[in-house]
């Protein structure tokens, strides 16, 4: 048999039909439906179809939830109708939701991998395009429209042309304080926010393989921001680990024969890629955006890029650009950039390993600008609650907030002003993300929580010891 | 869906990368029903101030292009988020055309899925159409570049330019017949059973997910 690459292996599993075209007809394991795939379930509506496999399709509400209480009074009532409409229609269709008031709601990337109803292996998609995540448990995950939802609903399939594939090896150990985000910003300022359109992206190395699942799931979540079809680790005994006794998961046997083929889901030694990256993890430090792109990203430590030395005249014109909007001088050191409020959440960083990661820096620490704290799903709440990360983060002055996509999108009125410039750990900086105007810069939570203490852009690793501080208060 | 064959039509040139879909739909906006029309909300924070006032600066506002069907801009276009509603504002306005150099993946479906042309010209093609356009709009206050764009030739046509652009074949297929993916699905239900029955037996593991931790309350 040919020699095949771990995306290989899945996609051919998943093939109906290949049509004459050269387009595959896929059978899909999961799918996820919010708030926003109202257009879809209207379609199905406008045919009279009903969904064909609705024990395969979740809900979850999380792109217009409240974070500031579970009240829905607290939404506009537009918001409460795309709420409403989304429990109307599972309803309707006998689909599982997650809803506003479940214990198990969150934000759907950060609730499939906890749920293990992500699993290796499988076709997953949802009508948000960070669906990439769901790879970080060696899954093909992708986002799609509203028109292939409703395809999904209809018909539990989708017709997809086989991307290309690239695969990005990173090797070594990071140094202390670097992340998976970090990992991620760096490789799409190195090769472009377009570089992997329309390549299915596969991670490996050693310094993947040392990631932890969290870590896996923020590197495959931003595979999206360099135009990746998807991002995927292939699974390994700690994707097993991750998945043991996770809700949805299979059990006993069921799970350990299940175990033993995801554990052949590997790329064969003779598999050929498209296209192929190496990365150093020695190359790699804190990295945060200085742009209106993910590709405008820099490590913490430099300064802000000059258009003058733009490799040519389109790039310098976009820098300028962004420059502009960004409200920032070339040649300014990042880190004398003010910051007006800081955001920890979304389905990049909003795990427990990442509220863990920001809480440490601001354990005895107090912040000198606003920002909140919105766990990826109720159930990180809970548990990031009974180990008092959320006493740390009250006492340093943040918002502890409910789980939901909050500020990282601004669909439920959590917005920044127009000007304001926020240190963030989401995914997109684009122009207006965060707001009309708003100003977003994005980095690990460790970075901005450091940001939230010093009020500016800050390496994390730089901050005087919490002792010595407390000193000086004295 | 309109089968797209060929378009002679105004063309407004957006000399801009990386324009992505927070930009051409800001997330606000989504909740709306589609009845409402979703060409108001195109570019919206680059054509109207925080005032809700249309910026006179801004070439898109001009009446001139208020019946534009074809739209060149620079690499990236559609980049980001998956939301359908970022073509929903381009099919709205009047446009079923984009040429850029590269566009977003998901986009790019969520295009043909409308019925919008996501035609991929080189760099130096976007260019020369950009500047082609900016020279006529720079020598009048009425005129708007007109180009016609043949989906069955994959040819752009310009004052003196021929310009051969890119499209998936089965995307062309689709858009030139007006196909619509879940009729042509639906004549293959017996194909998706057949699969399904030999799924259930080969990765039973994904095809029934079950609730363990209700199932272990109810026990």
């Amino acid at each position: 048999m040919s020699q095949q690459t771990f995306f290989d292996k899945i996609w051919q599993a998943h093939e109906v039909e290949v049509a004459d075209d050269g387009q595959s007809l896929m059978w899909v394991d999961r799918h996820f439906v919010h708030e926003g795939s109202f257009h879809a379930f209207n379609k199905l509506k406008a045919r009279n179809l009903p969904v064909s496999h609705p024990e395969l399709t979740f809900g979850v509400a999380d792109h217009y939830v409240p974070t500031r209480s579970r009240s829905l009074s607290d939404l506009p009532l537009k918001s409460q109708n795309m709420i409403q409409m989304l429990s109307d229609n599972a309803h309707e269709h006998g689909i599982k939701l997650f809803d506003l008031h479940d214990a198990r709601q969150g934000i759907v990337h950060v609730v499939g991998p906890e749920l293990g109803l992500t699993l290796p292996g499988t076709f997953i998609v949802c009508g948000d395009s960070h669906t990439s995540t769901h790879g970080g448990l060696g899954a093909l995950a992708f986002g799609i429209g509203a028109s292939e939802v409703a395809h999904v609903l209809a018909t539990q399939t989708l017709w997809q042309t086989k991307p290309k594939q690239m695969r990005i090896t990173i090797d070594g150990e990071l140094a202390e304080g670097v992340t998976a985000k970090d990992i991620a910003l760096h490789w799409i300022a190195l090769l472009g926010a377009d570089s992997a359109r329309g390549h299915a992206i596969e991670y490996a190395g050693s310094t993947v393989s040392a990631l932890s699942i969290e870590g896996r799931l923020t590197l495959c979540n931003l595979s999206i921001e360099a135009g990746g079809r998807c991002g995927m680790v292939a699974p390994d005994e700690k994707t097993l680990n991750y998945l043991q006794g996770k809700a949805f998961a299979p059990c006993g046997t069921d799970f350990i024969q299940a175990g033993q083929h995801w554990l052949t889901l590997v790329t064969d030694t003779e598999a050929t890629f498209d296209r192929e990256v190496h990365i150093s993890a020695a190359d790699i430090g804190p990295t945060v955006t200085w742009g209106v792109s993910p590709e405008e990203a820099i490590s913490v430590n430099s300064l802000i890029p000059d258009p003058t030395q733009a490799a040519h005249s389109a790039k310098a014109q976009q820098w300028t650009n962004s420059l502009n909007y960004m409200g920032l001088t070339a040649g300014q050191s990042l880190q004398d950039v003010l910051i007006d409020r800081v955001f920890i959440g979304s389905c990049t960083n909003a795990r427990l390993e990442d509220l863990r990661s920001a809480a440490q820096v601001l354990q005895g620490r107090k912040c000198v600008i606003p920002g909140i704290v919105s766990p990826g799903s109720s159930s990180v709440k809970a548990l990031a609650e009974a180990e008092g990360l959320d006493s740390i983060f009250i006492n340093a002055g943040l918002e502890w907030h409910e789980a939901g996509c909050s500020m990282c999108v601004g669909m439920n009125g959590d917005l920044i002003g127009p000007g304001e410039r926020c240190a963030s750990s989401t995914n997109r900086n684009f122009k207006g993300r965060q707001g009309p105007g708003a100003r977003t810069h994005l980095m690990s939570p460790a970075m901005v929580a450091a940001a939230a203490v010093t009020g500016r852009i800050t390496d994390f690793r730089q901050l005087p010891q919490v002792d010595v501080i407390q000193e000086t208060a004295l | 869906m309109t089968p797209f064959k060929q378009l002679e039509a105004k063309c407004f040139p957006l000399d801009a990368a990386n324009v992505d879909t927070d930009q051409l739909i800001p997330a606000r906006f989504m909740q709306e029903s589609r009845s409402v029309g979703y060409g108001q909300f195109l570019l919206h924070d680059l054509r109207f101030d925080s005032n809700n006032i249309a910026i006179e600066a801004v070439m898109l506002n001009q009446t001139r292009f208020a019946d534009a069907s074809i739209m060149v801009a620079k690499r990236n276009f559609g980049a980001g988020s998956s939301r359908e509603a970022a073509v929903y504002a381009l099919v709205d306005y009047g446009f079923r055309c984009v040429i850029a150099p590269s566009f977003g993946d998901i986009f790019s479906s969520n295009a043909v899925n409308n019925g919008l042309l996501p035609a991929i010209v080189t760099e130096s093609d976007a260019q020369k159409l950009i500047e082609h356009c900016d020279n006529l709009l720079a020598n009048s206050t009425t005129d708007a570049p007109i180009i016609s764009v043949n989906l069955e030739e994959q040819i752009i046509r310009c004052a003196d330019m021929s310009i051969p652009f890119e499209v998936t074949s089965a995307w062309r297929t689709k858009l030139l017949n007006g196909w619509d993916d879940i009729e042509l699905t639906q004549v293959r239900s017996k194909s998706i059973e057949h699969f399904y029955l030999n799924y259930q037996l080969s990765s039973p593991w994904a095809v029934e997910p079950k609730d363990n931790n209700i199932l272990a309350v109810t026990r």
